[in-house]
């Protein structure tokens, strides 16, 4: 249950009673909240007590009458607006004096409640101010959720940024040192690492570019229909040169003249990070296979290698950012750590589901089903 | 006491930063051993005792360096241990080791932010051996 403090300020008796029976027992509930509303009436005669209880107790709503016999209601409205901004005022007034309430609410009260008023309008008054306490409180804590996460993605971002500075200023500092000694050729090794550093870096910042476009929306969607064959032999061009280097076949497989519906720049970024991550967690001589099918409407992308492949606990860990695992084969390998969920964003435009199996030792699949784009 | 009979662990999951530690510290007389995880130190420490030992902070876990210090201290609580890592910084989360409660559950005995001079690091050591 979630509990409202309510002051109400009025010097009738008979209004403070009214009051206090209408929402001693009254509960609201929203679809939106797991538990009911319910109120805890406080009671002031005066602005002066008002002030005292607010102090002491803050309440979240108040109702406040403007005509009271020492300080004034706007007073009291004043010191709330000043000192607890969060607070909720509403006016309790009389009809004849609308022109107050509508002056009051300048002032900074949330809304009036005209005098008399029945106890359902009282309630569809309250009901409203509840509603509007809560709404508020939830997106200042979705907010601050989201700032936790981004503050997150911050610091290990900067971490990924500041590895290889400090690598490369290492390296820079031995050179300044002579620690190799007086020959260059000794530098060899010293300066093919700052340069492969500085290139991990790169690729970091542009996958950073990429994912920050998918994420606010404003990457410019270009949909198309895409011929498999094409698709698939720009991928492998892409990747050739790096999978000749360790020896890798790449194999392709597809439904004669299949063409889907997609843009083509995120088909390819989705398979340059899959086939890319399937040469560089492979085996010398190891091989990729890339293969695409229609199944009824939908289409499924398969990217298989003959690889190290992954436990389960990293298999687990997989689509996070900055996830990259340890692969005494792919020795200094720099990849950002981000292409998966880059690769995971982009199904998800598609309404698509990508799913993972491995097997340590053995090899990786990774398959991504898209529904309703396939024609053959 | 001369570096020289001095076996040094040093533990990063950067080879680019084990490589030129190994460098420096080799020059410098220790005899560097390197391992590239805690997993690696974690293997090597159960058979072996190191006389110092240098670790990074986050490799597979994110403590990972809290918990190889943790495992070393408990079976030779006088190898003196020195975290080395950019973490701090970053975070803003400051740790240091200057007050007994922060070395109660930090099981090491300094702290060094990385991209610091190798030779404070050397200093550090020495201090630490002389003292034992």
């Amino acid at each position: 249950m979630n509990r409202i403090k309510i002051l109400v300020v009025d010097d009738e008796f008979g209004i403070r009673a009214g009051i206090e029976r209408i929402l001693k027992n009254h509960t609201i509930s929203y679809p939106f909240l797991e538990d009911d509303i319910d109120f805890e009436v406080l009671i002031a005669e005066t602005g002066e007590q008002a002030v005292e209880v607010i102090d002491d107790s803050i309440p979240e709503i108040i109702l406040l009458d403007n005509k009271l016999p020492g300080i004034q209601g706007v007073e009291v409205l004043k010191y709330v607006n000043a000192k607890y901004p969060d607070i909720l005022v509403m006016m309790i007034t009389s009809y004849a004096s609308l022109d107050l309430a509508v002056e009051a609410t300048y002032r900074g009260a949330w809304d009036f409640v005209p005098k008399p008023f029945t106890p359902q309008e009282l309630k569809a008054s309250i009901e409203n101010a509840a509603k509007h306490l809560y709404l508020k409180r939830m997106t200042s804590k979705l907010h601050q959720d989201g700032k936790q996460i981004r503050f997150q993605f911050l610091s290990v971002l900067s971490h990924e940024l500041k590895s290889p500075i400090n690598a490369v200023e290492g390296y820079l500092k031995m050179i300044q040192n002579r620690d190799l000694g007086d020959n260059l050729d000794d530098y060899n090794e010293v300066v093919e690492r700052s340069l492969v550093r500085i290139n991990g870096m790169r690729t970091l910042i542009l996958d950073l570019l990429d994912l920050t476009k998918i994420e606010t929306g404003s990457k410019m969607r270009k949909l198309e229909n895409v011929a498999i064959k094409e698709l698939f032999a720009e991928a492998v061009d892409t990747i050739t040169p790096y999978a000749i280097q360790k020896d890798i076949t790449i194999g392709i497989e597809h439904d004669d003249d299949m063409v889907v519906f997609a843009d083509k720049e995120e088909l390819l970024i989705i398979l340059n990070n899959l086939m890319s991550n399937a040469v560089k967690y492979n085996k010398t001589g190891g091989e990729v296979w890339l293969r695409a099918s229609c199944v009824n409407e939908s289409w499924r992308l398969q990217v298989e290698d003959t690889g190290v492949g992954m436990t389960k606990e990293e298999q687990k860990k997989l689509f996070g950012e900055f996830v990259r695992f340890k692969n005494p084969k792919a020795e200094g390998v720099n990849g950002s750590g981000l292409g998966l969920s880059i690769v995971k964003k982009m199904v998800e435009f598609y309404s698509g589901g990508i799913e993972v199996h491995s097997e340590p030792d053995d090899g990786t699949v990774f398959t991504i089903v898209f529904p309703k784009a396939c024609q053959e | 006491m001369t570096n020289n009979n001095i076996d040094l662990l040093i533990v990063d999951d950067d080879r680019d930063i084990l490589f030129q530690s190994r460098i420096f510290f080799e020059k410098a007389g220790y005899n560097v051993v390197t391992a590239e995880s805690q997993h690696e130190a974690q293997k090597y420490l159960e058979t072996e005792k190191p006389d110092a030992a240098i670790f990074d902070l986050m490799m597979e876990n994110d403590d990972s360096g809290f918990i190889l210090s943790y495992l070393l201290k408990r079976k030779y609580p006088d190898v003196p241990v020195i975290i080395l890592t950019a973490v701090a910084s970053e975070t803003g989360v400051a740790f240091s080791l200057g007050s007994p409660s922060e070395r109660e559950w930090i099981k090491a005995d300094a702290y060094f932010e990385k991209g610091a001079d190798l030779g404070a690091i050397d200093n550090q050591i020495r201090n630490f051996l002389e003292k034992t």
